[in-house]
């Protein structure tokens, strides 16, 4: 598989690292030249200095047979064009970090898939035969509260249940859902969780082993 | 969206010819540039944030005109313009002319002004009057 990322900060870097190697082909774009340099030596070679909204640098980094294109650099807007510009080329699947999660709303109508912006997440999103069972930490709120993202396996227990219905630790909430589409959708009373459900969740960072335990169930769940 | 010598220019314009004008921009102090003599609405605000454009009354706005200095900016605010909140109109400024066909062709109204300054110089070289 050809995939380019788009944007070789924190998320692009470990990104690509994880994905380098196997049958994946890889390329980083990176506009700042320095990072693209020291990107080239600790991807052997995989990182090109450009700005990836430019047409003509997609263009010459073969946008045309890549199999996956990864916008996850820090500012939604340009993530939104290099996705566009992407499919434009007739790359089948697009994916974008999304940094202000209530931007998730705009990317799902333009049909693009989002994550929201950790790692482990995207990485889980590409790599779809590999199951998440993971509280993963998205972001830190205030005084100890932080947004995670959990994707509900087949044995969760909170599938068929309505976030109502759920026993969550205290002070927690399901902020959003993503389903298996990418649609994200706010919590209704009557929304039932389906498997492949992304949940995003407020929680305080010491529940999440018992979060784990409520969305993914069983003991692996903490296995983070 | 964006008070920029374009966005001023065409807010007084519009201002005159008896349009509701509100002008948003994430700089306040870039309200300034407007005559004193405008009537419409002064927003500030990030016209990328949801609540900023609800704020400045995008729900009701019959058109949408992006044209703050970046391009992504300007096609990020008009695909939130039209397809979050119905907009009829919306035109989006974009510098970049392979990017602004693009995006034309999914359904927003670009101006490149590289393209038409382009264009305009040629015309002019060529001796035909000035558009």
């Amino acid at each position: 598989m050809y995939i380019i990322i788009a944007g070789g900060g924190k998320v692009g870097y470990s990104l690509a690292r994880e994905l380098q190697g196997g049958d994946n082909e890889l390329l980083v774009i990176e506009r700042d030249g320095e990072r693209a340099a020291e990107l080239g030596e600790r991807l052997e070679g995989a990182a090109l200095r450009g700005d990836a909204c430019e047409a003509s640098v997609l263009e010459g980094a073969g946008v045309r047979r890549a199999d996956l294109v990864a916008a996850v650099t820090g500012d939604d807007e340009d993530n939104l064009v290099v996705c566009e510009i992407a499919r434009h080329h007739g790359v089948a699947r697009v994916l974008a970090r999304v940094n202000d999660p209530r931007n998730a709303l705009l990317f799902g109508k333009r049909g693009i898939e989002t994550t929201v912006s950790a790692t482990d997440a995207i990485l889980a999103q590409i790599e779809q035969e590999l199951p998440v069972v993971a509280v993963v930490p998205v972001m830190h709120l205030h005084e100890g509260l932080e947004l995670v993202e959990v994707r509900l396996p087949e044995t969760s227990p909170a599938v068929g249940r309505t976030p109502r219905e759920l026993l969550l630790p205290p002070e927690s909430l399901v902020a959003l859902i993503v389903d298996s589409g990418g649609v994200p959708r706010i919590p209704a009373p009557d929304t039932t969780l389906t498997v492949g459900d992304a949940l995003v969740v407020v929680t305080r960072a010491e529940s999440r082993a018992m979060l784990g335990e409520a969305l993914i169930g069983g003991a692996h769940g903490f296995d983070t | 969206m964006g008070c920029g010598r374009t966005g001023a220019a065409i807010a007084e314009r519009l201002d005159r010819e008896g349009h509701r004008v509100t002008v948003i921009d994430r700089d306040a102090s870039r309200f300034g540039r407007l005559d004193g003599g405008f009537g419409g609405r002064l927003a500030a605000g990030n016209g990328m944030d949801m609540e900023a454009l609800e704020r400045a009354g995008v729900r009701e706005a019959d058109a949408f005109i992006a044209v703050t200095q970046g391009d992504n900016r300007n096609f990020f605010a008009s695909q939130l313009a039209r397809e979050v909140y119905g907009v009829a109109r919306v035109i989006c400024r974009v510098k970049d002319p392979q990017r602004g066909e693009i995006f034309g062709r999914l359904g927003i109204d670009t101006y490149s002004p590289t393209s038409a300054g382009a264009d305009a110089m040629i015309a002019m070289l060529a001796g035909e009057a000035p558009a």
